[in-house]
């Protein structure tokens, strides 16, 4: 993120949406709106006294409402472009005409409540694409309890409570009675790999799931973790031996399995049953936490941005590229890479990201399109 | 300059230091160090206003050295360095001082002692600001040309992509075709397609560019120089040519792992003929329509063990692939899948999965602590069956082994002759797992495809073409800048002894034949000091950190003041 926001050749646009792209490979016009933050952007030095002194508090989205924000608010405190925002939906002053407080604390004098949406025109040779994912609901899958039972939770939920600067300051404190998790109990496969949900596997949350059980044994010496899986997916370079040191460095117990069921005992203490498909027994285990590895989805707005673009979305949903051309979208000019286009992890978006940038390259360096045509 | 003027900032980064470490106490303490002149705090020293203010303290209090406490120099060192030069003060008369991820952020539950140990690290960073020296940024030019190491499909799509973008490209290949493993294919997943129509059309758009130059049948001699200056000797039978090359990508991907027949007993029994690998089963169905009834695929056949422990990634798909190949031109044929973990990941794959499932696959578990057996007398694998608890029995007339891609036999010539490390299987080792996963760690060498792991052919092209990226960039921009902490050797003390450059892991350093004396290319070295620690004369040492800059920074470590 520094290294992009640092960059004298990169013009970065944030809290911005792409409203409309037009023309061809080598000369698109895209319009964006770039949406007000009420806050002067050059003023701004996200110093936080006006989050501090702002009397609205909603929950904060980036913590999955684990935690709460101000009105006025930092998306995240390493979020870059460092500079605070206003939610107009939720400030009193946008609400009911009166507060203005962080105003009075703003030292810089940054916020600025006529500030409009900005309309801007850019015009480029090439588009990448790299709008990643969302995670899915795991609501309606009621056997999980999700939603239900306040101690189970999703990964990215877990990812923020275990997070030293998330809203429980890294402690991991379970929902119901801020009681330390102990006894931790992940699921799989959670909407994936199903043909009544997303057919497909999402790739990383095997691996995921395996380092949040490490992390909760590095916060928590007593931690003990159950990973619950169909096939455990470890391919990546270096991911075997990874897996190896979990079970046994950080004692975290693979169990192939289908879980069932969820319920819950008198002290909110979910209840894992299941078939433990390598004995065909059905167990149970008690556990004080469990972490749903939901399926990573397409974007709900995809399909929208896919209209934008001119682009085609495949049958999953992501955007649409051919196995052998794996940045180039069904329009010339236009790349993808990230999660966007279909699961990836860290390391293969970067490279893919790369690689998206070496096909907008060759659109802008060769001036024309002859090399396109590969 | 004479007196010694130190500014230093101290940081509060929001609350992420400002939270656990009382700032305002560790700028009083700075305030008392010899040659602070000035102390102030920062809430983002970082920030506009934050630069702003340094600068203003620079200009105001005619500072010549300045200390930052804060974050990490990852991060922000440039931008405190700008700020420096600014104000016309020298970027290395700057000192950066991180009490963040070395303090605050470890010591969340210790306030207090977390403000002793910044205001010791401050103690410190300020006792080596005494002794900073000027440096300046070298610009080397950069042979706007490139070198592609491996002719399979990661060496030809980056070639492709070089020469795209009009760079000048050599691409050389050992074997006598381009192509790698998929000249031995027969169809690709998850397209369907011909593997060698594949490569044909792959290759022929690769010889559309008139700056691209292919030399196959030949390898590399050696490799000297550094980023943007490479020299490199080919050969091809006897005769050698020479190459100047800017930047590399190596492509030179890996092979299947063939077992030694006369071990096969340990093996399966593989036998290369009733008893084979995934790959030759790919030269048997280019050769015509399989005839055997009743195949088992054993998968992870040498890999997942514990010599070799990791997954290779492709062999459970190959084996789907092949599996429906012959069911799909006979469904009378019992084709079974013997498997650990189906590795079908993604979204095309495990479609493929679901249709092997239904075209009548049949798909078996085994756990590796009973690892399923073939009896050749019998002609029978037998598999320990988990769910019924006993051992089941799968005649055969073709049993297929999925093996893994292993690196080949000569990747430690490579990497030593490039100076680039692997990993214990003989797998390149890239710069950063997560973050550089196409970069060494020496500047102007690239990596994509197989060399680096086991991939498919989809993650080789997105590699290939994203280390293509990264090689074209030094070439574009004509030049490289090189920072000046680097080695330097005290030609009086230097005995010739060549410790130095056995050491030196960047092949930066060199005993000069004629002087008798160890030389450094400022462009190769990076200044990590493993030379100097090694010198038995003491004749090296780094610039920036002098042994007077680090003893002096290390004795403030251990003395209050
Ligand atoms: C719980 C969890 C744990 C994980 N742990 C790991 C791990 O340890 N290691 C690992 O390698 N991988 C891990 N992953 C996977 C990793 O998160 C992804 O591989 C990675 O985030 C993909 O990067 P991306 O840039 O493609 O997408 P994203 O990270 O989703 O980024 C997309 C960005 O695009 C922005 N955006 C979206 N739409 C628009 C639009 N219309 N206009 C402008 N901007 C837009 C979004 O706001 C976002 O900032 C984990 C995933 C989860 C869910
Ligand atoms: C049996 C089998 C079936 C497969 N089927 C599929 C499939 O259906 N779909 C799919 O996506 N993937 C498949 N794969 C994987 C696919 O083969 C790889 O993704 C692909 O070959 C990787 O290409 P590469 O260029 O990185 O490596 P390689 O194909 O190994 O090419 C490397 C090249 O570098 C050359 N080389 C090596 N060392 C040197 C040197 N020192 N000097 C000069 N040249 C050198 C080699 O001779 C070779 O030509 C299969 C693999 C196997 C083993
Ligand atoms: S005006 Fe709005 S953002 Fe500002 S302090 Fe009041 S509620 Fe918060
Ligand atoms: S990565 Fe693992 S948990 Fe995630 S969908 Fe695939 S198999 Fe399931
Ligand atoms: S890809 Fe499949 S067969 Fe190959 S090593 Fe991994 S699990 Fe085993
Ligand atoms: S400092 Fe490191 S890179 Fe530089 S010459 Fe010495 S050993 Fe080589």
């Amino acid at each position: 993120m520094m290294e992009a926001g640092r960059h004298p050749n990169i013009n970065l646009l944030a809290y911005s949406e792409v409203k409309s792209v037009k023309g061809k490979a080598g000369d698109f016009t895209v319009k964006v709106i770039k949406k007000a933050r009420y806050v002067n952007e050059t003023e701004c030095t996200a110093c936080g006294k006006c989050f501090e002194k702002c009397p609205k508090k909603v929950p904060n989205e980036f913590d999955m409402g684990h935690g709460m924000r101000k009105a006025i608010y930092l998306h995240f405190p390493q979020g870059i472009p460092a500079i605070a925002t206003i939610d107009k939906d939720n400030c009193f002053y946008f609400s009911t005409g009166k507060c203005r407080v962080c105003e009075k604390f703003c030292e810089k004098k940054a916020i600025d409540f006529d500030q409009k949406d900005e309309l801007i025109t850019l015009r480029s040779g090439a588009i990448v694409v790299a709008t990643g994912f969302d995670v899915y609901d795991p609501t309606h899958l009621t056997q999980y309890g999700y939603g239900k039972y306040k101690n189970v939770i999703t990964a990215l939920e877990y990812e923020r409570l275990i997070c030293a600067f998330g809203p429980k300051k890294g402690e991991l404190k379970r929902p119901s009675d801020e009681k330390h998790a102990e006894v931790l109990g992940y699921i799989q496969c959670v909407g994936s790999r199903s043909l009544k949900d997303n057919r497909y596997c999402s790739s990383v949350c095997c691996m995921h799931a395996t380092k949040e059980a490490m992390l909760a044994k590095e916060h928590d010496p007593k931690a003990k973790s159950y990973i619950f899986y169909t096939d455990f997916r470890a391919v990546g370079k270096g991911f075997q031996k990874y897996i190896k040191r979990g079970e046994e460095d950080y004692g975290i117990k693979y169990i192939r399995s289908r879980v069932a069921e969820i319920t819950e005992d008198e002290e909110k203490n979910p209840i894992i049953w299941y078939e433990d498909t390598v004995s065909r027994s059905v167990k149970r285990k008690k556990v004080d936490l469990v972490v749903l590895a939901t399926t990573l989805v397409p974007r709900k707005d995809a399909p929208a941005l896919a209209k934008v673009l001119g682009i085609e979305l495949d049958d999953c949903g992501f955007f649409n590229t051919d196995p052998f051309t794996p940045t180039d979208t069904t329009k010339k000019g236009i790349f993808v890479c990230g999660y966007c286009q279909g699961p990836l992890d860290i390391p293969e978006s970067v490279a893919q990201a790369s690689a998206a940038a070496e096909r907008a390259a060759d659109v802008i360096l060769a001036g024309s399109l002859c090399s396109q045509e590969r | 300059m004479n007196e010694l003027r130190i500014g230093v900032f101290v940081c509060n980064c929001g609350t992420n230091i400002g939270g656990f470490i009382d700032v305002p106490a560790v700028a009083e303490y700075a305030k008392t160090l010899k040659g602070v002149v000035f102390a102030q705090t920062n809430l983002f020293s970082c920030s506009e206003s934050g630069t702003t203010s340094i600068k203003e303290a620079i200009r105001e209090n005619n500072l010549n050295r300045v200390v930052v406490a804060a974050c990490t120099p990852l991060t922000h060192e440039p931008t405190f360095r700008a700020a420096c030069m600014e104000e016309g003060l020298n970027q290395f008369l700057f000192e950066f001082v991180n009490i963040r991820e070395h303090c605050s952020w470890v010591h969340m539950q210790q306030k207090e002692l977390a403000t002793e140990k910044a205001k010791e690290l401050v103690r410190m960073g300020v006792a080596r600001a005494a002794f900073l020296e000027t440096g300046e940024m070298t610009d080397v030019d950069v042979i706007p040309s490139a070198l592609v190491l491996g002719g399979g499909i990661s060496g030809i799509t980056a070639a492709t992509a070089l020469g795209g973008i009009g760079i000048k490209t050599i691409l050389v290949e050992k074997e006598k075709k381009l192509g790698g493993i998929l000249k031995d294919l027969y169809k690709l997943y998850p397209t369907g397609e011909d593997a060698s129509k594949f490569l044909d059309k792959k290759i022929k758009s690769l010889m559309k560019f008139k700056n691209v130059e292919i030399i196959t049948s030949t390898e590399i001699k050696t490799i000297e120089g550094y980023i943007g200056n490479y020299t490199v000797t080919v050969k091809k039978g006897e005769k050698e040519k020479e190459y100047k090359v800017g930047s590399i990508v190596l492509a030179t991907g890996a092979v299947s792992y063939e077992p030694d027949k006369s071990k096969g007993k340990d093996f399966f029994n593989f036998d290369g003929k009733k008893i084979i690998s995934q790959f030759q089963l790919e030269n048997k169905l280019k050769k015509g329509a399989i005839k055997e009834k009743n195949i088992v695929m054993i998968l992870c056949a040498g890999s997942r063990t514990p010599e070799r422990i990791y997954c290779s990634r492709i062999c459970c798909m190959t084996s789907i692939k092949n599996a429906l190949l012959i069911k799909k031109a006979n469904k009378d044929t019992e084709v079974t899948i013997v498997y650990r973990d189906l590795q079908t990941y993604g979204t095309d794959y495990e479609e493929e999965l679901r249709k092997s499932k239904q075209a009548g696959i049949r798909f078996i578990r085994y756990n590796e602590v009973k690892p399923p057996t073939v009896d050749t007398k019998k002609k029978s694998v037998m598999v320990y069956h988990e769910l019924l608890g006993r051992d089941i029995e799968l005649p055969y007339d073709l049993v297929v082994l999925a093996t893994p891609l292993v690196s080949h036999a000569d990747v430690e010539n490579i990497s030593q002759k490039l100076k680039v490390p692997v990993d214990e299987h003989g797998f390149f080792l890239e710069a950063h797992v997560k973050l550089r996963p196409l970069e060494f760690a020496t500047d102007g060498i690239f990596l994509c495809g197989c060399a680096h792991w086991p991939a498919d052919i989809t993650e080789s092209i997105s590699q290939a073409l994203g280390a293509a990226s990264k090689a074209a960039i030094p070439l574009l921009m004509g030049k490289v800048t090189v920072e000046p902490i680097i080695s330097y050797v005290d030609e009086d003390k230097c005995s010739g002894c060549g410790i130095c450059e056995e050491n030196c892991p960047y092949g930066a350093i060199k005993k000069d034949p004629e002087k008798k004396k160890a030389t450094v290319t400022a462009v190769i070295c990076k200044g990590c000091g493993i030379c100097a620690t090694n010198c038995p004369e003491q004749a090296i040492s780094i610039k920036h950190y002098k042994p007077e800059q680090v003893f002096a920074q290390l004795e403030a470590a251990f003395k209050e003041e």
